[in-house]
């Protein structure tokens, strides 16, 4: 993403003007806007003219519309963001009021206007502004059967791809169909690998699998390649990385990013910090419970007693339709700053922040214990 | 020229979008139309339309209808010799009028106009409004105009065409009336000749007179239920299309299972009266399990010479000749060439009391869900330990399999237990080691919830074969042990009582085109029994298929039951809809599927605490789903079962606890006390199993 041009007011108003040049450019653009907003960009509109005989012709014109948002979808497979809303600035295709949704492009700039623009918002701009934090990587989980081919960017976890396959269990005296099985389960990764990996932008593909599944099939495809000519694969050979995991399914994703080779490689991704600080979050759980809080009212409970020293939160929470649960948030991130701590604010996109996106979306670990918060209500209401 | 630009700069496909949803604009030069198709789609001015014939009635009404017509019948009569200047509609309530409508057009899709519509009302009324019966008088007049209508009897009725919409209801319960034909006669098995070759469905004959000529009469009742009470005497039928099919198969059946067998009589006959036993070999990885099994084997004579002979050669070759007795078990090229067990191995042999279906479970710790469903489907289990200097060590201390295995086999509902202390030889046969190791372990299995009378340690060499088949040998070992060999403590496991009163439950663990139509699926039957020809569900799809052949062990047979593993050949649904893990089960008695369960669990020794929102695989009989745990309800006191503390904020380890546990798609399951076998589970995380539980409560 590029900041083209921003502007605030002292009282926090003010507009911003964007260039996603990225499919995540889009996730952060959806983690920017929100309903109540106006946003400015080039659209396509279809317009009615009729002539003076009364015939009427319609065509598609590209027009420039600014609208106040009142719905927004956001497609994760496709990194498209669809925001629908009211015209408020008249053209000579458009009238005030009329409804319109703008489909914000690659490449296209976009204008956002808001009331307030609040620190989250602010970090978000310049998070998705950093060219450093860049790394591409295709992972790959898999189990004899099944695989899920993911894409990691900074802030997003894209599955790709989900393989299933029934494979034929051994049997006493014929193993043909399991290895047939096996085979054209290979077969399809294989594809699916060809398919989704762009090696261009992919800087490392993570096979993981438990057992020998990740050899086998690197063996399989090394071989496959060969045999078929496929350059793509050969020349990428050395991008492959096999890691363990204990299973296919997507969530031991975040074993293959705790992997100490990977870790290595991904040292600065925002995933794999992720997933070191839950599992710092788990293991603080583990020995003093009382310095690991989850769930927004004890969290904020120690953050009234100044206790907090690492907050994590799921940018879940700052998409909010209602605008005080969002402020109800932005108010313990910038208390919890201004106290000196240190704020995460995970990506719900990622395995980790899935899993913190469970565990009520919020957690922190306290500089110090405080029992007392667990005793209090035992009772708790909104923690379902 | 200003509208040559516009027509120009006109851009076509804005202008036509959307043209496909234009109403009314006709279509009928893209497509060639058959004349059957086309009457079904052109409306006739001439006939009112016929809405009312779709609306479905009860069958009450129908019965009621029944008797109308016979008055009809007489009536009618009076009007036949009418001709077209006097003929009238004939006054007919509502839903004969419907018939009749309906007849008429039917008729006319395969006649034409070529009789006048008097007549054909007349032969309609005369026949009940019988398309089939009608359509054959009315043929018949048209050919030889002078003879009489043949007798109404099944030997000719003509194949007709059941216009689309007709088609559909006829497929549709038999309680709908909207054909009364149907419903207003038995139907008859065979169908001759047809006279008019259309060949979408077709209406069985109807005829009133019961003079039937072929084939047996039922009541009109589902097709499904019938075949499934074939076994109870009931007769064949036919009904539609798709059914006819099917009909081979079922009276085929109907000859094999002419009364329902008494299972469990049958049960005590088998085998001559063997008891059948699940066994699974558990342990560390390299503690010798598959060798041990393989040498077993061997020994009975369930593997020959020359088998045996390959596999000694071919190990030597691949220098792992250790591995030969192993591979016995391990059939698989990777897994020959690692040298390690992946999959559960199955296989069959006999002791003097019983039928042990042998599974060899992995012991890597990579294939513990492996080993889960290998454990799943077990009664007992012998627990393999090396006895080599460190590898006992190895294997017993944390990140070894041995303690895990334990645990899950216990978890899983595994009571009896063989230790067998294997490689003693590399020690010497040394006592101390032996009695070092059974100490060690008995405190940990007591620990684990095994009774010490159903633990027995037995020392054995898999690889030099002492003491499996029979007593010990070598003198240093018969110096102090006079215990059982492991055939003779396999010999001795009691079998668990098996429910096979219980609804019919069958658990797929591999599904396998076999030969022949259909396909195959193998499994444990875990409850109730099944016979060749019957109807089954298959869950959580939803379909409903035939069992058309039954196979233990791969000897055919014509019933199973619970506690066997069985191989089922299927047909009527389709391969995509049974996967490993789905259950098949009784019609009638359909298992649940559900994706949020509330569970009992027990920790076990973990490294971070259970919070809400936890990832964990869910692990269960031959399944393993990724799940979430939602919600920690209430933690129990680990003796009492109280309530020491509502949603406590984590678990760790030993607690005991209610939780919410969330599935990615639905599983087949059972509440514990209703099926103990299908009301556990297990939860592991990352390479550790983290908890076993049971479900209390399937909201």
């Amino acid at each position: 993403m590029k900041l083209i041009d921003r502007s605030f007011d002292k009282d926090g108003s003010g507009q911003v003007t964007l260039l996603p040049e990225d499919p995540e450019d889009m996730w952060h653009a959806f983690n920017l806007v929100a309903v109540g907003d106006s946003l400015r960009s080039t659209t396509i509109r279809k317009v009615q003219n009729e002539s003076a005989t009364g015939s009427v012709s319609s065509s598609k014109i590209r027009t420039t519309l600014t609208v106040t948002i009142e719905t927004i979808d956001f497609d994760t497979a496709a990194c498209v963001l669809r925001v629908k809303g009211r015209n408020i600035q008249e053209n000579q295709y458009v009238k005030m009021g009329a409804y319109h949704t703008l489909d914000l492009e690659l490449n296209r700039k976009f204008t956002l206007a808001k009331e307030c623009w609040d620190a989250i918002a602010i970090d978000r701009i310049e998070q998705a502004c950093d060219i450093e934090k860049k790394a591409d990587v295709a992972a790959l989980v898999m189990q004899e059967g099944l695989a899920h081919l993911c894409l990691l960017t900074g802030s997003m976890t894209v599955v790709r791809a989900k393989i299933e396959t029934n494979i034929p269990r051994k049997r006493r005296g014929s193993c043909e169909q399991h290895d047939k099985g096996l085979g054209r389960f290979y077969e399809s990764v294989m594809q699916g690998i060809l398919r989704h990996v762009n090696f261009e932008i992919v800087k490392c593909v993570l096979v993981a699998s438990p057992g020998f599944v990740k050899d086998q099939f690197c063996e399989y495809m090394f071989s496959q390649a060969i045999k078929t000519d496929c350059k793509i694969i050969t020349e990428n050979k050395s991008k492959f990385l096999l890691v363990h995991s204990s299973s296919g399914f997507k969530h031991s994703l975040k074993e293959v990013l705790q992997d100490p080779s990977v870790t290595a490689k991904l040292a600065d991704t925002k995933a794999a910090g992720e997933v070191k600080l839950l599992e710092q979050f788990y293991i603080m759980l583990q020995h003093e419970p009382d310095r690991a809080y989850y769930g927004i009212k004890h969290v904020e409970s120690a953050s009234e007693s100044e206790a907090i020293e690492t907050l994590l939160i799921s940018d879940r929470l700052f998409r909010a339709q209602d605008v005080p649960t969002r402020r109800r948030y932005v108010a313990l991130v910038e208390k919890v700053k201004d106290l000196g701590g240190d704020v995460k604010i995970f990506s719900s996109l990622h395995v980790s922040g899935e899993q913190l996106d469970q565990l009520t979306g919020v957690a922190a670990i306290l500089r110090f214990p405080i029992p007392e918060i667990d005793e209090e209500d035992a009772t708790d209401s909104d923690e379902d | 020229m200003s509208r040559h630009r516009n027509i120009r700069s006109m851009n076509v496909h804005d202008e036509y979008e959307g043209y496909d949803d234009v109403y009314g604009h006709s279509v009928e030069d893209d497509y060639g139309v058959s004349p059957a198709t086309e009457a079904q789609f052109m409306y006739r001015r001439s006939e009112a339309p016929r809405l009312s014939s779709f609306i479905e009635e009860s069958k009450k009404e129908s019965i009621e209808e029944e008797e109308e017509y016979d008055y009809d019948d007489q009536e009618d009569h009076d009007h036949s010799l009418s001709d077209s200047q006097t003929f009238q509609w004939p006054r007919l309530s509502d839903q004969n009028e419907a018939r009749l409508r309906s007849c008429l057009e039917e008729i006319h899709n395969v006649i034409g106009d070529s009789v006048p519509q008097h007549v054909l009302v007349d032969t309609v009324m005369k026949c009940d409004f019988d398309l089939d019966k009608a359509l054959d008088a009315v043929l018949s007049l048209q050919d030889k105009p002078k003879e009489a209508r043949p007798p109404p009897t099944a030997a000719a009725p003509p194949r007709t065409q059941g216009a689309g919409a007709g088609d559909r209801w006829q497929q549709a319960p038999a309680a709908d009336s909207c054909h009364p034909k149907e419903e207003a006669a038995p139907r008859v098995a065979q169908v001759s000749t047809p006279r008019r070759q259309v060949k979408t469905g077709f209406q069985p004959v109807a005829t009133r007179s019961k003079q039937v000529t072929t084939g047996f009469q039922v009541p009109p009742t589902d097709t499904r239920e019938v075949i499934a009470e074939n076994g109870l005497g009931g007769n064949t039928e036919a009904g539609d299309r798709e059914d006819q099919q099917a009909m081979p198969t079922s009276q085929k059946a109907a000859g094999k299972t002419k009364q329902v067998l008494d299972v469990a009589a049958e049960l005590s006959k088998r085998d001559e009266g063997k008891e059948v036993i699940n066994m699974v070999i558990i342990g560390h990885v390299d503690a010798g399990k598959s060798t041990l099994m393989g040498h077993l084997l061997y020994r009975m004579g369930h593997v020959n010479k020359k088998t045996m002979h390959k596999y000694e050669v071919e190990s030597q070759k691949a220098g792992k000749a250790s591995f030969a007795y192993a591979w016995v078990l391990d059939e698989t090229g990777e897994e020959r060439v690692r040298g390690i067990t992946m999959d559960v191995g199955l296989t069959k042999f006999e002791t003097d009391h019983k039928v042990v279906t042998l599974l060899d479970a992995p012991g890597h710790r990579d294939f513990i869900p492996n080993m889960i469903t290998g454990a799943a489907q077990a009664d007992v289990a012998i627990l393999v330990v090396d006895a080599s200097t460190g590898e006992f060590e190895a294997g017993f201390e944390a990140g070894g399999q041995t303690r895990e295995h334990a645990m899950l086999v216990r978890s899983l509902g595994v009571t009896q237990l063989a230790v067998a202390v294997n490689k003693l030889d590399t020690v010497g046969w040394s006592e101390n080691r032996y009695q070092e190791i059974v100490k060690k372990l008995g405190h940990f299995l007591k620990q684990a919830g095994f009774k010490d009378s159903d633990v027995v340690y037995i020392p054995v060499s898999g690889l030099q074969g002492e003491n499996l088949i029979k007593p010990a040998s070598e003198p240093p070992l018969t110096a102090w042990y006079k215990g059982p060999c492991l055939l003779q403590q396999i010999d001795s496991f009691k079998s668990p009582p098996r429910p096979v009163d219980k609804p019919f439950r069958f658990c797929v663990s591999d599904v396998f085109k076999g030969m022949g139509s259909g396909f195959s699926v193998a499994g444990r039957m875990v409850a109730g029994s099944i016979q060749n020809g019957t109807r089954v569900m298959v869950m959580p799809s939803g379909e409903t298929a035939t069992v058309k052949g039954i196979a233990i062990h791969d000897f055919p047979m014509n019933w199973a039951c619970a506690g066997d593993h069985a191989t089922l050949t299927i047909t009527g649904t389709d391969i995509m809809k049974v996967s490993v893990g789905s259950v098949l089960c009784d019609l009638a008695n359909p298992i649940q599927a559900a994706s949020r369960i509330k569970a009992r669990v027990i920790i076990f020794n973990i490294d971070v605490p259970i919070t809400k929102g936890f990832p964990v695989v869910f692990h269960y009989q031959t399944l393993s789903e990724p799940a979430n745990i939602r919600k920690l309800i209430s933690l129990l006191h680990k003796s009492t079962g109280e309530v020491t503390r509502n949603k406590p904020r984590c678990l760790s380890k030993g607690n005991n606890a209610v939780i919410e546990v969330e599935l990615n798609r639905p599983v087949c399951l059972e509440l514990y006390k209703d099926n103990k076998d299908l009301g556990r589970f297990m939860l592991r995380y990352g390479s550790a199993t983290i908890a076993a539980g049971v479900v209390t409560e399937i909201p």
